[in-house]
């Protein structure tokens, strides 16, 4: 990973973080489907990066956006959830003969039926403990369920609307 | 001793994401607990002008309805002044300590808020340099609105009425009969009315205020009205009351603050006494 390429990561993480904090923080669609775009910036590091810096800075981000919503320690609980599933889901789906050292995990390069099949199962993670850190104790784990297979859907889908739009296909393909 | 370290090593991933998981499980029941001081949350300087540019912007669209809801209140506030003004007469009333208000009412903006989550909050614009101090009551011209959880210089916090750990202490308006509001999660339009004996006779469309027992809020401020009443399966000696709450949570922009000046006197009363108070 060169020195561009991390400066264009951390650019994307504050990008999607002030939209997080500043446009999708009251948008909840139908009262259920939460955007949690943020998670894209944790999703599309490259698939060499380790385990610790990941969760480094899945808890990191996730701890940032906590301060804003008021909600303290449950951001970060799923995001650093999200950051440890990440690598082993890589491994589950990864396609025959592995995945390049700069491999990054878009749907420039990989396709978007990969990558749906990439984000989704994560980004429901994500939401369901969320959702059941956020209800503990109200014992209401339908309308969590229900919460998360809606929110992930959406997420998914305003991802890959983010991606289409602004990540540059690579090498003029 | 070399392979244990070796196992940890080769672990290390798994330890980490162990301890981070803690850490915020530590960081979200700190935060829970009432007593609990909370230190980063949106009350933090940076963080609350950061909220307060962006409802700046959001604010400006609703400032058509925001105008609209001063004239109604001030309207009503002329209509309430006009019994108070007495005929002038030769009797001086003398003023002493029973006189005293209770109650001191402020004003401030709501920066942020949030209300699908089943705890939630919200940022107001003033602090601790404008005399907002923890324990205050939250309400607006609709009704009850929530209540001061934590102060910094500039900004507060406030629980709102849409969590689930709040408690306020209300009553029925036609017989009087007092209970407690608590939200169930369920939508930021209704909650429920807690320890209604089934021998009340409460009716749909009853008015349901604030009981003014708490010493958070004055008597009287609205919380809602009964939409529904059915017999509670859990626990048949209660009733089990759903209200439509007055204040639509939603449009929260400007609310008004109630301290009441006797709190501490009454809270050292009721600790002596060993009486938990409610919110």
């Amino acid at each position: 990973m060169n020195f561009k390429s991390l400066i264009t990561f951390i650019f994307l993480v504050i990008v999607l973080g002030l939209i997080q904090i500043l446009l999708l923080k009251n948008l909840a669609l139908f009262g259920i489907a939460f955007c949690f775009i943020y998670l894209v910036s944790i999703l599309s590091w490259p698939t060499s990066i380790p385990a610790i810096p990941l969760l480094l800075l899945g808890f990191s981000l996730g701890l940032l956006i906590d301060v804003f919503y008021d909600t303290l320690g449950i951001h970060a609980l799923a995001a650093t959830f999200l950051a440890f599933l990440r690598p082993h889901w890589l491994k589950v789906i990864s396609p025959s003969g592995g995945y390049d050292d700069t491999t990054n995990p878009t749907i420039s390069e990989m396709g978007i039926g990969w990558y749906i099949s990439y984000s989704w199962p994560l980004i429901f993670a994500f939401c369901l403990l969320f959702f059941l850190t956020d209800q503990w104790g109200t014992g209401r784990f339908l309308t969590a369920l229900n919460k998360s297979f809606f929110s992930s859907t959406f997420t998914v889908l305003l991802a890959i609307i983010v991606q289409l739009l602004f990540f540059k296909r690579r090498r003029g393909i | 001793m070399l392979r244990i370290l070796q196992f940890l090593y080769s672990l290390r991933a798994f330890l980490l994401f162990v301890l981070l998981e803690v850490t915020a499980i530590w960081l979200i029941v700190e935060n829970n607990s009432p007593q609990g001081a909370a230190f980063f949350n949106s009350s933090s300087a940076i963080i609350g002008s950061a909220l307060k540019k962006q409802s700046d912007v959001a604010d400006f669209f609703s400032l058509a309805e925001a105008n609209e809801a001063l004239i109604t209140e001030n309207a009503s506030l002329l209509a309430a002044l006009e019994g108070f003004q007495t005929i002038p007469d030769s009797i001086a009333i003398e003023l002493d300590s029973l006189l005293t208000a209770t109650y001191e009412f402020k004003g401030a903006r709501v920066v942020s808020n949030s209300l699908r989550f089943s705890q939630n909050n919200l940022t107001l614009n003033k602090g601790s340099k404008d005399g907002i101090k923890p324990g205050m009551g939250v309400f607006n011209h609709e009704g009850v609105v929530g209540r001061v959880k934590t102060v910094s210089v500039n900004f507060s916090v406030a629980i709102s009425l849409l969590n689930t750990g709040m408690l306020i202490s209300s009553k029925i308006k036609s017989n009087g009969v007092f209970g407690s509001v608590n939200w169930d999660g369920n939508d930021s339009r209704h909650a429920k009315m807690l320890y209604i004996g089934r021998h009340v006779n409460a009716q749909v469309g009853d008015t349901v205020i604030t009981s003014g027992f708490n010493a958070v809020f004055p008597e009287g401020i609205s919380i809602g009205i009964i939409s529904e009443i059915n017999s509670n399966k859990d626990n048949p000696n209660y009733l089990d009351i759903l209200i439509a709450l007055s204040t639509d949570f939603s449009k929260v922009g400007y609310v008004y603050l109630v301290e009441n000046t006797q709190f501490d006197e009454l809270d050292s009363l009721n600790i002596k006494s060993e009486v938990t108070n409610e919110f």
